[in-house]
């Protein structure tokens, strides 16, 4: 039985940040019971607004889907904080809030007059986060730059594809979704440290730092033996057959790894072939590293004449560790995502119905899912002024008035 | 920030960042392994190329920070022992297959009644539930079914993985990060949980936008390599470009981003002579790829790939930052390590590992306090190297611990 009352439920976020990285850190918060503003505005709207798909196909600053996706379990409030009173009510919101979350370019926030200092005499102990690109210090602090380009920077892009091609680079910007764990981890404890001390703090996580971890052994590598990494496809120094295998249909594929004996006789069996288990040169894992390509294209004979699912199924019930390569439709009909409800269904101001996954981790007594779809620009303005910050209807419709919320 | 704090750490390599991002905060975990040591200590690289458990580069990158021990908690007096330990832990992270330790009778509701306050998190392949529970997973496996791989390689060739193995990276850091969410909750409430993470969700969030095509748009995405193509367009954009003597990352972007991309590199290009006049004359601010022939495309593509063929990867790095163009290095490892960036802040930590006469260079501090830095790491720990120590602690005596030894529990 899930409690009613939620993990994070009493803190309080305002969300500065924009693009994935702060934003999905915001959302994660959220889907646990934290009360998230997240602040934009109508002159300098978030960029993933206007990043395809849109509902319909049709261009609009509420109907991107991709903008979506990163925002549920927040209200959303537009500010110009170059107004004066735009300033003033996003400290009210810093007074109020227990975590600040910002990934401006270095510079821009403590511009804008928010800096951790100013934040500070607001609010003695808040916790504040920044998830700057390099890092707000160094010689590259302001040097531009995108999570889609931060891959490459790191090395992820040279290790990846075929040896006798260019680097495949990875799609999208990968390194947003390796920060927003580092960023809840450090902030889960920043708040235990203020309950214990009355201390907030300043955090600060480059992602070019934090994204280094996820590729450490090659580092290390390259430091104690001087090696040079390669790029071998899917090819795995230790396991053979271990690849991913055309099936039945346009791009079917199913990947398949053998690790041990067993898992190797199991598929000689799956694939109606026993008499392979008695092939000396099969044997043992060294032989089959040796014959990688024979028997890649003697698997590969029979996924070719049978869906992925049935491929994966039968060898997943052999034993051996296999998985359709999920495309963008499958990932939304996959029966193990389903099964935990991954995909949660929300009504969207303009979008409509529409799915948003869940964190990838579930806590046995308290819900943590998205709650409230994305919110349209300036969608709360109201409610976070004259609910969370007691404004007077006087007071707001005067703001409206001089253009605080344009 | 989290020194009051202790965690017991049975994962495999399913789990270990998780672990280790505790331990960088301060938390004291103590790593159990089975005796003889666990497993993934076989997982190479090796230091020196000496293939060896205690040389593990692997084991090195993703267990330092972490105490040692070795239990065998299948025997009884393991499981008194590890339920002891239990008694003085806050945190238990595993990634046994489900439902192995409730066969061991070291469940969630065991756990929970000698230590409510205790947090289980259990990192699996597919989580505690669902049709594939008990499915088998490998790296490439988990990162398929997340739908990552779909998306990356060549389109004339298999789909493939990142060429280091990212998906138990992905598990182990959100087991960190829901830990620590029912970890605050149990600090107002006193009430712990079990947290169950999902590895195939984790992967499942790295697609960008392809469940999101699919739903919104009924397009798939598929994968282009280098290039990237927007399926509602087609337009081509390549995003990786071969220089003088490797590659580098550049989008031609058009619109607000074109400041820091296409805008500084054509003045660049016209500096060195590189530029011709049609594409000067373009208004990048305005510029529309969905508006674009694929000739146009083409034809800008191609100068610009000329241009970039007259350098070397360091020379475009160093003039784009002074151009404030997004020219980024497709990096090795060397240039990692040697990145101005890095070293001007700090990064990198030398830890010493007295029983190889060395020290090596770790990649360092992934977040950086104003109140509470992260620790100082020790390097990970040798196979129970901890053993005498920490049972110390949990009051068994010497003559114990080496009957315990003896019989194979430890």
């Amino acid at each position: 039985m899930k409690s009613s009352v939620q993990a994070l439920e009493g803190i309080k976020v305002a969300d500065f940040s924009w693009i994935i990285a702060g934003p999905l850190t915001g959302e994660f918060l959220g889907d646990f019971g934290a009360e998230v503003i997240r602040i934009e505005s109508y002159t300098n709207p978030d960029n993933l607004r206007s990043i395809s798909p849109m509902k319909d196909g049709i261009s609009g600053i509420n109907r991107s889907a991709t903008f979506a996706r990163y925002n549920c379990s927040k209200y959303g409030i537009s500010l110009n904080l170059k107004h004066p009173k735009g300033l003033e009510i996003a400290k009210r919101l810093v007074a109020w809030a227990d975590i600040v979350l910002e990934n401006f370019t270095p510079g821009v926030i403590e511009r804008l007059g928010l800096g951790y200092e100013e934040l500070q005499k607001v609010k003695p102990d808040i916790i504040m986060l920044s998830l700057p690109l390099l890092g707000h210090s160094g010689p590259l602090a302001n040097h531009p730059g995108l999570g889609v380009q931060l891959s490459d920077l790191i090395g992820f892009g040279n290790i990846t594809g075929w040896p006798d091609r260019e680097p495949s680079t990875l799609p999208g910007a990968y390194t947003n979704f390796i920060s927003p764990y580092f960023a809840i981890s450090a902030l889960m404890a920043a708040l235990d440290y203020r309950r214990r001390t009355g201390k907030g703090q300043y955090i600060e996580l480059s992602q070019f730092e934090a994204g280094i971890h996820f590729l450490a052994p090659v580092i290390l590598d390259w430091l104690v033996n001087a090696r040079e990494p390669v790029r071998k496809g899917n090819q795995c120094d230790y396991a053979a057959p271990h690849g991913v295998y055309r099936c039945r249909g346009h791009e079917r594929w199913c990947a398949i790894t053998v690790f041990t004996d067993e898992e190797w006789r199991s598929l000689c069996h799956v694939i109606g072939n026993p008499a392979l288990t008695e092939e000396p040169r099969f044997e043992t894992l060294m032989g089959r590293i040796e014959s990688a390509a024979e028997i890649d294209q003697l698997v590969e004979e029979w996924t070719a004449n049978h869906s992925a699912e049935e491929a994966m199924t039968k060898l997943q019930e052999a034993g051996v560790p296999a998985g359709v390569v999920l495309n963008g439709r499958d990932l939304f009909e996959n029966p193990q995502l389903s099964a935990r409800g991954f995909y949660k269904e929300l009504t969207h101001l303009e979008i409509g119905p529409h799915h948003y996954p869940s964190p990838p981790f579930k806590l046995s007594k308290m819900f943590g899912e998205p709650r409230m779809a994305a919110p349209c620009l300036g969608q709360h303005n109201e409610y976070v002024c004259r609910q969370i910050l007691g404004m007077s209807d006087e007071e707001f419709v005067q703001l409206l008035n001089e253009g605080v919320f344009d | 920030m989290l020194s009051p704090y202790r965690a017991l750490d049975l994962t495999d390599a399913k789990g270990f960042l998780c672990g280790r991002a505790l331990a960088d905060l301060g938390a004291d975990v103590i790593k159990v392994e089975p005796p003889g040591g666990d497993p993934s200590r076989n997982i190479g690289p090796f230091y020196h190329d000496i293939p060896h458990s205690e040389k593990s580069l692997y084991w090195f990158a993703y267990n330092s920070g972490k105490r040692g021990i070795t239990l065998n908690i299948e025997a009884s007096d393991g499981k008194e022992i590890f339920e002891k330990l239990v008694q003085t832990a806050d945190f238990v992270i595993e990634s046994f297959a489900p439902g192995y330790l409730e066969s061991l009778g070291l469940g969630y509701s065991t756990l929970s009644a000698i230590n409510p306050r205790i947090i289980l998190t259990s990192i699996t392949p597919f989580g505690q539930g669902g049709p594939y529970r008990d499915y088998k997973t490998s790296d490439l496996v988990s990162m398929s079914l997340g739908g990552y791989v779909y998306l990356t390689g060549e389109h004339d060739r298999p789909p493939v993985r990142v060429g280091f193995p990212q998906a138990y990276l992905h598990g182990g850091m959100a087991g960190a990060a829901g830990t620590m969410i029912a970890h605050y909750h149990r600090v107002l409430t006193g009430e712990g949980q079990w947290v169950d993470v999902s590895i195939q969700e984790a992967c499942a969030w790295i697609p960008p936008d392809s469940y999101n095509f699919w739903e919104i748009s009924q397009l798939l995405e598929e994968r282009h390599g280098a290039v990237r193509v927007r399926p509602e367009t087609g337009a081509r954009l390549r995003r990786v470009w071969k220089c003088k003597d490797g590659y580098v990352n550049f989008e031609l972007y058009g619109g607000a981003l074109a400041r820091a991309f296409t805008i500084p590199l054509v003045a660049w290009m016209e500096e060195e002579g590189m530029a011709p006049d049609f594409l000067k004359e373009i208004d990048w601010a305005a510029f529309d790829y969905s508006a674009a022939t694929k000739e146009e495309v083409d034809r800008i593509a191609e100068v610009v790939s000329r241009f970039f063929l007259t350098h070397t990867k360091a020379e475009l790095w160093e003039r784009g930052i002074k151009h404030r163009c997004v020219v980024y290095p497709v990096a090795s490892p060397q240039e990692v390590v040697e990145n101005v960036q890095l070293n001007a802040r700090d990064y990198w930590i030398k830890i010493e590992h007295p029983e190889l006469g060395d020290a090596i260079t770790y990649p360092g501090r992934w977040i950086r306090s104003s109140e509470a830095p992260l620790r100082q790491q020790r390097r990970a720990p040798l196979i129970g190297e901890h053993n005498v120590e920490v049972f110390t602690e949990i009051g068994l005596s010497k003559a114990e611990i080496n009957m315990l030894k003896q019989a194979g529990i430890i």
